[in-house]
């Protein structure tokens, strides 16, 4: 029995401890905002919170995060990542969207520890996620552009 | 796909027997029936059934006729939803073709919404390709330009005349704007006369809007997919869930055309929670209560496998194979003056072999597909992008009746050509739910699945000599394209005319340079991998080639790159804009900062001219990046002035990253390639600042989906010969020069 809190609510799972948290969101919770990519921890369309930092969850077994808190795309709600949403959608930055979840949780994961990102803090904090549709650049102006909202009060 | 645009443009011009041939081929069938729409108003839909039987009784022409009132409903809420027959996998269609109708309907852009149509080869077929709804070819707005535009207008016509006849003053003193009717003093929503407009007559051609009118087209409207998007609440494939679903993973042969032997699923079926393993022609499923009960069941097969039939060559040969044949005579696809004679006159010839790698679509949503067959019937729900092509196919694989296939069409995490194509996924998901009838499906790929099942982008040879004046102008240009073709042993065979594919030679037979002896030939070479469109097709590559190509020209010449150009465009007025505005825009010709080089490349593709400028920075070691690129488009009206930009940006990209780093190749047959770790594809640290500019143009609009994807590797590869004055002629170009 593998005890740890999702999205606020705490979650008592009898299952594999080495299944993968993904498949935990997905197929027993049918949270399906956080997304498979590559299985492997190469992509980043799995990313969400662990304790507030990111993590690849395609390739984090539950067994790992005993006593976590998990915080997905559908329950995180911090100032940074209403900033980064916002930010998200005036710049109309989506394609496809299919990585947009995990993008989006490694953007709120760096503006909650680095107020004023550089480009190239940008490209070091977002290089572990993947974008076939290469938003990057619009990613890069989005981080920027909900960096200002926040004012530094990230 | 531009292909099957010209291919059923001719089928229109022919003999009514060739329509009927093609339409047997693409065995085309109609959904009919009513539509599969939720609730609401259907503008039209006593025409839609009058269309219907019109259509039945065998008229070679309906099934091309707009059939505008089959695309939008209005409910008495007065939101206005859109049928969008299109698949949207990133391009942003779902904007683009809503904009149209709300145009042409003075809807106010707020209470529009949109779903995806469901498979009908009449009513939702692309007008490009005769009786086939698919999306590709960057056609989606190009071919919907006018029917989208007329369909609004009917609809506002008819809430006009609803209007009218209840307020009794004259249709042509009604006002409509932003989503309000009026006549003096009086107003109302669209939602009041909606159910009174929905009975009337269509107009058969309403008129449309003047240009100077419009409101939403040309203007920076909000994609209407950004909220789902960056909530987690759009549902892709991946995300379906429906009462008693399974999840199936297949163990696939180690390469195509491999099949099974024997299988031992003993320990595999033992496994916990897998509901079932069953064969199917390509492969063994395993079918189970989630993905990681099927994923560690499926480890625990042992299946032996039949390769007789798969390619036992590496890329070394298999390149040596293509330089063979290029060295041969192929087979002629454009001849212009006497390309020979004027190189043997030549003072200096220009020669030049080129090298081209498999590539892989890798889009990050691994392909999947949804099926729950019952007795008589069947349902699927993904990304579907050749609704009625896939709804025949899973008709024929599982016996059930096209018209009881439904097709549920779901947001593509991309596709970039990879989800239209037959004979592949969608039949295997079929030949695996139809095992286990009743209960839902979900057949997922992992990445490593994707990557061994990818349809490839043929890898290439070309051999090429040039010559120039010593006025600067090219005189001759002989050029041997050799390369796997795409269509065929597909069930698209029948669309390739003449003697070979005709994606092995696009964007060079028809180079927009006008060179007065111009030789081009084209050789299909038989390798056995499956291969398939990738955003641009043939354009992806033979772009680099031709724009290299003529970089090593301008330098034979001793001439500017754009300047070298400007001279052979000159007879191609858009070419020689996008061109022109590129070059304004990047300060060609202004000098640069140490270590920066600028190249430049253009290149016309379904119908858009796009020019792109890199600059590339090339440290002492080697090492380079390209830290800005400069893109031109003339893509006709500019519908969505945002989209066309994110378009382009991503056509670059997409195309840097196979420029710098993708390649698929084969050991023996096999493919080495996996995962991410050996496919890599382009990440953000290595993405460049990009600035679009948009010809303002009156021209109908074309596609922007694929154009943007073609020029930046020559571009890259033009500055860096600039840099280091060492032409490249080989793919990827890896991360130093």
């Amino acid at each position: 029995m593998i005890s740890l809190t999702i999205n606020g609510k705490k979650r008592k799972l009898d299952m594999d401890p080495n299944t993968p948290l993904l498949w935990v969101l997905r197929d027993k919770l049918h949270m399906t905002g956080t997304k498979l990519g590559c299985g492997m921890a190469l992509c980043g369309a799995c990313t969400v919170h662990m304790n507030g930092s990111p993590v690849r969850s395609c390739s984090l077994p539950i067994s790992a995060a005993e006593g976590a808190k998990i915080e997905t795309i559908e329950g995180i709600n911090s100032p940074a990542f209403q900033a980064v949403q916002q930010a998200w959608r005036e710049l109309d930055v989506v394609q496809c969207g299919y990585c947009q979840s995990g993008q989006i949780m490694s953007a709120t994961a760096l503006l909650q520890t680095n107020k004023n990102p550089t480009d190239a803090d940008i490209d070091t904090a977002m290089s572990g996620n993947l974008c076939r549709c290469a938003t990057y650049h619009r990613i890069r102006g989005a981080i920027h552009q909900a960096a200002d909202k926040l004012g530094g009060k990230a | 796909m531009n292909f099957l645009k010209r291919q059923t443009i001719q089928a229109q011009q022919n003999s009514r027997s060739s329509a009927l041939s093609r339409r047997t081929f693409l065995q085309a069938v109609s959904a009919g029936g009513g539509l599969l729409l939720g609730s609401g108003f259907l503008i039209g839909s006593a025409s839609v059934a009058a269309a219907d039987k019109s259509i039945a009784a065998a008229s070679t022409t309906a099934a091309d006729a707009p059939v505008f009132n089959a695309f939008l409903k209005i409910t008495p809420d007065s939101k206005v939803t859109m049928i969008v027959k299109h698949l949207d996998m990133g391009q942003g269609v779902s904007t683009g073709l809503t904009s149209l109708v709300a145009e042409e309907l003075d809807a106010s852009w707020e209470q529009m919404q949109w779903e995806f149509a469901p498979a009908d080869n009449h009513r939702y077929n692309n007008l490009f390709w005769g009786p086939t709804q698919g999306t590709g070819g960057s056609s989606s707005i190009a071919n919907s330009w006018m029917q989208l535009r007329e369909a609004g207008a009917a609809a506002r016509a008819m809430l006009v005349a609803a209007a009218a006849a209840e307020w009794k003053v004259p249709a042509e003193e009604i006002r409509v704007s932003n989503g309000i009717i009026s006549h003096g003093t009086r107003s109302s929503n669209f939602g009041a006369f909606a159910a009174k407009a929905s009975l009337l007559p269509v107009p058969q051609k309403p008129a449309v809007k003047d240009p100077k009118d419009f409101q939403l087209i040309g203007k920076t409207i909000p994609r209407k997919d950004s909220n789902e998007k960056t909530s987690g609440k759009a549902i892709y494939t991946q995300d379906i869930q429906l009462p008693g679903m399974l999840t199936a993973l297949v163990a696939y042969p180690p390469q195509v055309f491999g099949k099974v032997k024997k299988v031992n699923a003993a320990k595999a079926k033992a496994s916990p929670g897998v509901v079932a393993v069953v064969e199917f022609p390509r492969g063994v499923a395993v079918v189970a209560e989630n993905f990681w009960a099927a994923k560690k069941a499926r480890e625990l097969l042992k299946i032996e496998w039949d390769l007789s039939a798969c390619e036992t060559r590496s890329s070394d040969e298999l390149f040596k194979a293509c330089h063979d044949a290029a060295s041969k005579t192929g087979i002629s696809v454009k001849n212009a003056g006497d390309a020979i004679a004027a190189l043997a006159k030549a003072k200096q010839v220009i020669e030049a072999k080129y090298e081209l790698p498999y590539v892989t679509h890798a889009a990050i949503e691994p392909i999947n597909c949804v099926v729950k067959v019952e007795k008589n019937s069947c349902e699927l729900w993904f990304a579907c992008q050749m609704p009625t092509i896939d709804q025949q196919q899973v008709a024929a694989a599982t016996g059930i009746k096209p018209e009881h296939v439904k097709i549920n069409t779901l947001y593509a995490g991309g596709s970039f050509g990879r989800r239209a194509c037959p004979s592949d996924y969608v039949v295997d998901a079929a030949n695996i739910a139809k095992q286990i009838p009743g209960r839902a499906v979900k057949m997922l790929w992992t990445r490593e699945d994707e990557i061994l099942n990818a349809r490839y982008r043929p890898m290439a040879v070309h051999h090429i000599r040039g010559a120039v004046s010593s006025r600067g102008k090219v005189v001759a240009w002989q050029h041997h394209a050799v390369a796997q073709a795409i269509l065929r042993g597909t069930p698209f065979e029948g669309f390739i005319q003449g003697e070979v594919d005709g994606t092995v030679a696009e964007g060079i037979e028809d180079m927009h340079y006008t060179i007065p002896n111009l030789q081009v030939q084209a050789t299909e070479i038989p390798i056995k991998v499956s291969t398939l469109w990738w955003r641009s097709v043939g354009h992806s590559g033979n772009a680099f080639v031709v724009e290299t190509f003529i970089d090593q020209l301008a330098k034979a010449a001793n001439k500017d790159p754009v300047v070298f150009r400007r001279k052979l465009l000159a007879d191609t007025p858009r070419a020689l804009g996008v061109l022109n505005l590129a070059a304004e825009k990047s300060a060609w010709g202004n000098s640069l900062p140490e270590g920066v080089a600028r190249g430049i490349a253009v290149h016309k593709s379904f119908g858009t001219w796009v020019a792109q400028v890199a600059e590339v920075r090339v440290k002492d070691d080697g090492s380079f990046k390209v830290e800005r690129v400069v893109c031109a488009v003339d893509c006709g009206v500019a519908v969505n002035p945002d989209v066309i930009r994110a378009q382009m940006e991503g056509g670059i990209g997409m195309g840097l990253s196979a420029a710098l780093g993708e390649a698929i190749t084969l050991k023996k047959g096999v493919v080495e390639q996996s995962n991410f770790h050996n496919y890599p594809l382009l990440r953000i640290d290595a993405m460049p600042k990009v600035e679009v500019h948009i010809v303002p143009s009156a021209e109908m609009p074309s596609g922007v989906g694929e154009p943007g994807l073609p020029p930046i590797a020559g571009a890259v590869a033009n500055a860096l010969f600039a840099a280091t004055g060492k032409p490249l002629t080989k793919l990827p170009l890896g991360n130093k020069v």
